[in-house]
């Protein structure tokens, strides 16, 4: 019955899914945390800028982001990323929407994060002379990351379950497999249900350890 | 929150913005020139490409209205359908009987641990195997069913946060004066429940209809986004401009509910009349996720 997985490269379709997710984490967490910064910084025009990116990326579909990296981007401005061959350029395209969609909830999570700390750290911070930057990184941010731990975890699930989005642009993921195996073979309940079982097992531990960890470094207050 | 980050600006702090200021817009204006010099040099600035969308008509009767009309269609009908739904799972998540309470919690963790275009493809083999739905409609049917299966279980989570919200006095008053439990939950708990949640459905709908656009890519589901890509066959390649259009369109729609949805949560917060409970519309975030949110009660 369980004959026919062996035709495909399911390992291989996950583990693809993996590091679509591991790499626009970082990216995102990256480029999240520097939104962050910007949004709440002295400067006026970067806090407009952050303000604006949130605003217009969070409410546009990730499809349309993706789907635009690969005719956009690639195939119109000739975009690719440093890549040779089509299925690493879409690839890395995957990656680079994922991040600049992601990043927008990073900074959101961060945020609610950093609302967390109480007035009086900041003010603290600053009363022994610490510049923007100092009260942000050395007392506000370390705080702000402890409480965001939560929030967080929710999004890297979101990104998880968002990777499935690259299968339209051909990535060879878990979803795209899927959308070839049901193609081929007479057993579509059981490739859902192996499909389903993968993303269970990679979204349900990540919340309940995270989740945990989320409970154990959260500042105490 | 963010004026206590940092002190009244003295002459060389506002010295060092006025410095930021500069070499953030040098680096922006250098990303514009960018974007503005490559699209020049690929033509795609040219007035052929986006006349369409500015002079006549026909672009936006034949191809944006059709496919809006069918994103908003789907959407619609997702959440008519999944309201419900998510209104029995919710409520059977509180119920004092194990037998229903962990059944019910195990059908909303599964689909929320599910990405939707998984739900979707499977929908869409599903008609087309066990229906006789004819090839035009099955798009629509799959992305639907897509989207009920796991909106349903987020909007489970969202009116269990609702229904635990409510301050307990609500169900200890309404046992008080004899109430049987089915009577706390309808005459008591769930209108109030119902409003306090307002903010987080509309937020949730903003998902729905941001989720509409994978039917458009991977289902061949004529919706918005897939329309931009007619377009842009038919207009000459227009990717850049189609996709501005079509983003421009789901920005307006998203970013009207979501200001709808704070609005509503303000409101709330600061009603007299009622208890002042809210499901606010960021809960949603974490609503959706799989797993057990200890906050859940917290979201008040």
């Amino acid at each position: 019955m369980f004959d026919f997985l062996e035709d495909y490269d399911l390992l291989g379709a996950f583990w693809t899914t993996v590091q679509l997710a591991l790499l626009s984490a970082v990216g995102s967490l990256i480029w999240g945390t520097l939104l962050a910064g910007m949004r709440v910084g002295p400067v006026p025009l970067m806090r407009g800028f952050g303000t604006a990116y949130v605003n217009i990326v969070r409410n546009i579909p990730l499809t349309v982001i993706i789907l635009f990296t690969s005719l956009g981007l690639y195939q119109t401005l000739n975009v690719s990323l440093g890549a040779d061959d089509v299925e690493t350029v879409n690839f890395r395209l995957a990656v680079l929407g994922l991040i600049a969609y992601t990043s927008a909830f990073v900074c959101e999570a961060l945020r609610s994060g950093i609302n967390t700390v109480p007035v009086g750290q900041a003010e603290a911070a600053r009363a022994i002379g610490l510049s923007f930057g100092q009260v942000l990184r050395l007392v506000v941010l370390p705080q702000a990351f402890r409480a965001s731990v939560g929030p967080l975890t929710n999004v890297l699930i979101a990104l998880t379950k968002n990777t499935t989005v690259a299968a339209a642009i051909g990535v060879a993921e878990a979803a795209t497999l899927m959308k070839e195996m049901i193609e081929n073979e007479a057993q579509l309940l059981l490739i859902s249900a192996v499909i389903a079982l993968g993303f269970v097992i990679l979204t349900l531990p990540t919340g309940l350890i995270l989740g945990w960890v989320g409970k154990k470094v959260a500042v105490k207050r | 929150m963010s004026s206590v980050l940092y002190d009244a600006q003295g002459p060389r702090a506002k010295r060092r913005n006025i410095l930021y200021t500069v070499v953030f817009s040098a680096a922006a204006l250098a990303l514009l020139w960018w974007v503005f010099s490559t699209l020049n040099d690929k033509g795609q600035l040219e007035w052929v490409l986006w006349k369409p969308f500015f002079t006549g008509t026909e672009a936006w009767s034949t191809y944006i209205w059709p496919g809006l009309k069918n994103t908003l269609e789907a959407a619609a009908i997702s959440m008519v359908i999944a309201l419900p739904l998510g209104a029995v799972f919710g409520i059977a998540r509180l119920s004092d009987h194990v037998w229903i309470r962990v059944p019910a919690a195990i059908v909303v963790e599964f689909f929320r641990a599910i990405p939707v275009l998984v739900l979707m493809i499977f929908g869409l083999a599903l008609f087309a195997e066990y229906t006789d739905v004819s090839s035009d409609d099955r798009p629509l049917y799959a992305v639907v069913t897509g989207l009920v299966l796991y909106n349903a279980s987020v909007l489970a989570e969202i009116v269990r946060a609702g229904i635990l919200s409510l301050p307990r006095g609500q169900s200890e008053a309404a046992q008080a004066i004899g109430l049987r439990k089915n009577q706390v939950m309808r005459l008591i708990l769930l209108p109030q429940a119902v409003t306090a949640m307002l903010p987080a459905i509309v937020s949730q709908l903003v998902v729905i209809v941001k989720d509409t656009a994978l039917g458009g890519a991977v289902l061949t589901f004529s919706e918005l986004l897939s329309s931009a890509n007619t377009m842009s066959g038919y207009y000459g390649a227009n990717v850049i401009a189609s996709f501005t259009v079509v983003a421009v369109i789901y920005i307006g729609i998203n970013f009207s509910l979501t200001s709808f949805a704070s609005w509503l949560e303000g409101r709330l917060r600061r009603g007299k009349k009622s208890t002042g409970a809210v499901v606010g519309a960021d809960a949603v975030a974490e609503l959706a996720a799989p797993g057990e949110h200890e906050d859940v009660q917290k979201t008040t």
